[in-house]
């Protein structure tokens, strides 16, 4: 039988980050998410181009709501930024303040977005167009309602103290997903609101 | 040398096979992670399916071996060509390459299991529940009706009123999850749990095949997702994404199909060509001939592959500019296909063939691919194509690559792979006549049909004139078709007389050189006692090929027994950098395809609100899932030797 011994040099178990498996198959799923907006984004713009009359008929959407509200969405990710800085130093406060401002401001952002949908004089029948931003804002939307969702769940992982500064992969993985959300939203909105100003 | 299982106790191999063994009854039956389980698994489900869409297409060749014949009415035609297609692809093709890959990786690559084992489950089950789905349309005489590539505006409410496209819409978008969640499994395990110094350059080709293929269907299958969503509103909640009168593009539902379809094809065929790559060098007595420019081809074939999806509409107006690009990207995507092609051709020229069953499905798929290669080249140029499209020489061309891309490579492979998978060695002398009877019928039955179509037969129409003088040539395509058939269950009744009663096949019954006959056939529950090490890319040849120096360690290296452990390794040069605990049996996965499959049928029948609570319910086993698990910081190494 073979002797078994225990060298000096050790590995950790089940590492964190890249050094786990839960990260990259975080990235995996952030990388097929974002080839279905790719994707989206050239049908909205084929459907764009394609068009024989006006598109969008009644001109460009309006910024009035739309950038103020993606400035909100933007600023979410940097305050949960801020706020997973709270579970890597301890400070319970500050991580548990980050987190439900975050959850608030997306909460806001699909009130928002929601407003702006009842304003719309089309539906999502009436015509492409109509079709298409619905479609394409409303993927956005439950992308948002997915990661609030997630957001909430780790919150009550929080409050029953399921994590440590050593032990945090799930809010990592949440933090990263809801950065992915509001960037795409960054595309999103520039290809719904932006480019057909300048086109 | 001595191998793992000699060198480690019977008591260490005792408690590893406590530790990892799936559990008695129901539970290890739904619950079960054992990747080999599932790789078998997908094999024989993907084989049901393959022979459902082989009935279907007999049925129609009785139909079509005289003219004006009717059998069958043109809707059921209709049905019937079409599910043949989404079964062999959909539902044959790719999932059959996922149960090899499922059941080789981990035994290739030195590990313990994938690295998700859970949803590597999750994958199966939606695979079959998907399959379940889109089947329940024949029962209720509303198959999909409209061909597997669903052009609209056939396909649209307005023109196809019943609930078949939506069986279609939702069934692809249903099976797109397993292939995602496979696929996310597949490059994750490739890049995190491999044994030791198996780095990039030392991996089988399968390997590389699948790697390639699974990130292709990450940045791919989103795009026929997308299209079947917007189909279904269409058809369902009235958006107009599709409808000419509404300002909706009929040609955006091609564009969005192909963008999918396209890199799908190679996805189909590129771990089938690993397949070769890996087990014809066993049967050549040498290494394959070009190993890195076949791994370089086989990625390049598929990133060209990502610009080609145009020449499947060379017909519908485009301009003559994107025309010439995509004709021109066509052209050059055989240059990899050459590569691979040549190096096989070397290999068996350069080294002492064995002609064993395997090796004859191997050099059969050569003449297979290279026909089939050819008549793609064909059609890849814009002006044959206009004359061709629409016909039977595109019918022969697509059954030329992919039976002969992925049926001969498969049932090779599982010629070669069933000794492991069963322990016993499958009837050489019914396998062999198996083949001939497979390769005669193939031929008679598809290559007639390229002359048929340049005679100017069209494709999915229920029948033809007497006048076009094609009776004959159809006729003999119908008789290859059934000697075809008839040459698969031979070939079956070969695995299943070695089942029953064939002699017991050894770790290594074919003295093959890649890490999987290592070990047991079948393997145990564990795979490998200890994680090998390895130095080469043939770690059971390297006492005779002279270029080796370095010798892999199988019988030195990680323990790991302390529960489901395995390792974790860089990703490019694969060095030891964590102890990855893994998760045991589980009905989770189980219950996750359960709930996603009343979502499914909500959707199709839109009852709303149960597919709200079938939402909430994936919510709550998602949250079961994920459920943080407590466990102290540890770091440890424990080797044996």
């Amino acid at each position: 039988m073979a002797e078994i011994r225990t060298l000096d040099e050790t590995l950790p178990v089940q590492g964190t980050g890249r050094v786990g498996t839960a990260w990259w198959g975080m990235v995996c799923l952030i990388a097929t998410e974002a080839l279905l907006f790719a994707f989206f984004i050239f049908a909205f713009l084929y459907l764009g181009t394609q068009s024989a009359g006006d598109w969008p008929p009644g001109g460009p959407p309006a910024l009035r709501l739309a950038l103020p509200n993606t400035i909100l969405l933007l600023a979410s990710s940097v305050v949960l930024q801020w706020g997973l800085g709270g579970v890597e130093s301890r400070r319970r406060g500050r991580w548990l303040g980050g987190l439900i401002a975050t959850i608030v401001m997306g909460t806001a952002f699909v009130a928002v977005q929601a407003l702006e949908w009842s304003n719309k004089p089309f539906g999502m029948g009436s015509n492409a167009y109509g079709s298409a931003y619905f479609s394409l804002t409303g993927l956005h939307m439950a992308h948002v309602a997915a990661g609030l969702i997630a957001l909430t769940v780790i919150l009550v992982w929080s409050l029953l103290g399921r994590f440590s500064p050593e032990r945090h992969e799930h809010v990592s993985l949440a933090a990263l997903y809801w950065h992915f959300v509001d960037v795409v939203w960054l595309t999103v909105f520039t290809t719904v609101y932006l480019v057909p100003r300048f086109t | 040398m001595a191998t793992a299982a000699e060198r480690v106790s019977s008591s260490e191999r005792e408690k590893l096979e406590a530790i990892w063994e799936t559990a008695p009854g129901l539970l290890g039956t739904l619950g079960t992670v054992d990747h080999k389980v599932i790789g078998i698994r997908y094999i024989v489900t993907a084989f049901v399916f393959l022979l459902m869409g082989g009935v279907e297409a007999l049925v129609m060749r009785v139909q079509l071996a005289q003219p004006n014949m009717h059998v069958l009415s043109p809707e059921q035609y209709n049905q019937l060509f079409s599910m043949h297609g989404v079964t062999m692809i959909f539902l044959y093709a790719l999932p059959v390459l996922s149960g090899f890959s499922n059941y080789l990786w981990p035994l290739m690559l030195g590990s313990r299991d994938m690295a998700f084992p859970r949803l590597n489950a999750l994958s199966y089950w939606i695979f079959l529940f998907s399959g379940l789905f889109i089947y329940a349309s024949f029962a209720i005489g509303a198959a999909p009706n409209d061909g597997w590539f669903n052009y609209v505006p056939y396909a649209s409410a307005e023109y196809n009123p019943g609930p078949n496209i939506d069986f279609y819409a939702l069934g692809i978008i249903f099976v797109g999850i397993s292939t995602t969640v496979g696929s996310a499994n597949f490059v994750v395990t490739l890049l995190r749990t491999r044994a030791p110094g198996m780095s990039v350059n030392r991996l089988p080709i399968i390997v590389w095949g699948t790697m390639t293929g699974s990130v292709a269907n990450l940045l791919a299958v989103p795009a026929v997702t997308l299209a079947c969503a917007m189909l279904w509103l269409d058809r369902n909640y009235g958006t107009q994404f599709f409808d000419v009168k509404g300002g909706g593009q009929p040609l955006l539902w091609q564009h969005l199909f192909w963008n999918f379809g396209h890199p799908w094809v190679y996805v189909l065929v590129l771990p089938a060509m690993g397949i070769v790559s890996d087990a014809l060098p066993t049967f050549c007595r040498r290494p394959l001939v070009g190993y890195t420019p076949v791994a370089i081809a086989t990625v390049t074939t598929m990133v060209v592959g990502f610009g080609v999806w145009v020449h499947h509409m060379f017909a519908t107006g485009i301009p003559v500019l994107a025309l010439s690009f995509f004709s021109a990207a066509s052209f050059i995507i055989a240059i990899p296909s050459a590569i691979a092609v040549f190096a096989w051709i070397a290999t068996i020229w350069t080294g002492r063939p064995v002609w064993k069953v395997p090796l004859l499905y191997f050099a059969g798929f050569i003449v297979v691919f290279v026909i089939g290669g050819v008549s793609g080249v064909m059609t890849a140029s814009v002006s044959l194509d206009w004359q061709l499209t629409d016909t039977y020489f595109v019918a022969a061309h697509l059954h030329y690559v992919l039976l002969g891309i992925n049926v001969f490579p498969v049932l090779g492979g599982l010629h070669y792979w069933f000794p492991k998978m069963t322990g016993r060695m499958p009837d050489e002398r019914l396998g062999r006549i198996g083949f001939w009877i497979i390769f005669v019928g193939f031929n008679l039955a598809f290559f007639p049909m390229h002359v048929s179509g340049l005679f100017g037969m069209p494709r999915r129409i229920y029948t033809y004139p007497a006048e076009l003088g094609v009776g004959g040539l159809n006729l003999a395509t119908s008789i290859g078709a059934f000697l075809f058939a008839g040459g698969i269950l031979v070939y079956l009744t070969a695995l299943l007389r070695g089942y029953r009663n064939g002699a017991p096949a050894g770790p290594n019954p074919w003295d093959a050189p890649t890490l999987e006959w290592s070990v047991p056939s079948p393997p145990p529950a564990y795979n490998f006692a200890i994680i090998p090490q390895i130095a080469s890319r043939h770690p059971l040849w390297e006492d005779r090929l002279e270029d080796v120096e370095d010798r892999s360690r199988l019988d030195r290296g990680f323990l790991l027994d302390r529960g489901r452990e395995t390792l974790g390794v860089t990703p490019l040069d694969a060095e030891p950098d964590v102890i990855l605990k893994m998760p045991g049996d589980s009905l989770l996965p189980f219950l996750l395809a359960l709930a996603l499959s009343i979502l499914f049928v909500a959707l199709l029948v839109t009852a709303l609100w149960v597919a709200a609570v079938a939402a909430a319910l994936l919510l709550a086993i998602l949250i079961a899932w994920l459920h943080p698990v407590e466990r102290p910081l540890e770091e440890r190494l424990r080797v044996d030797g």
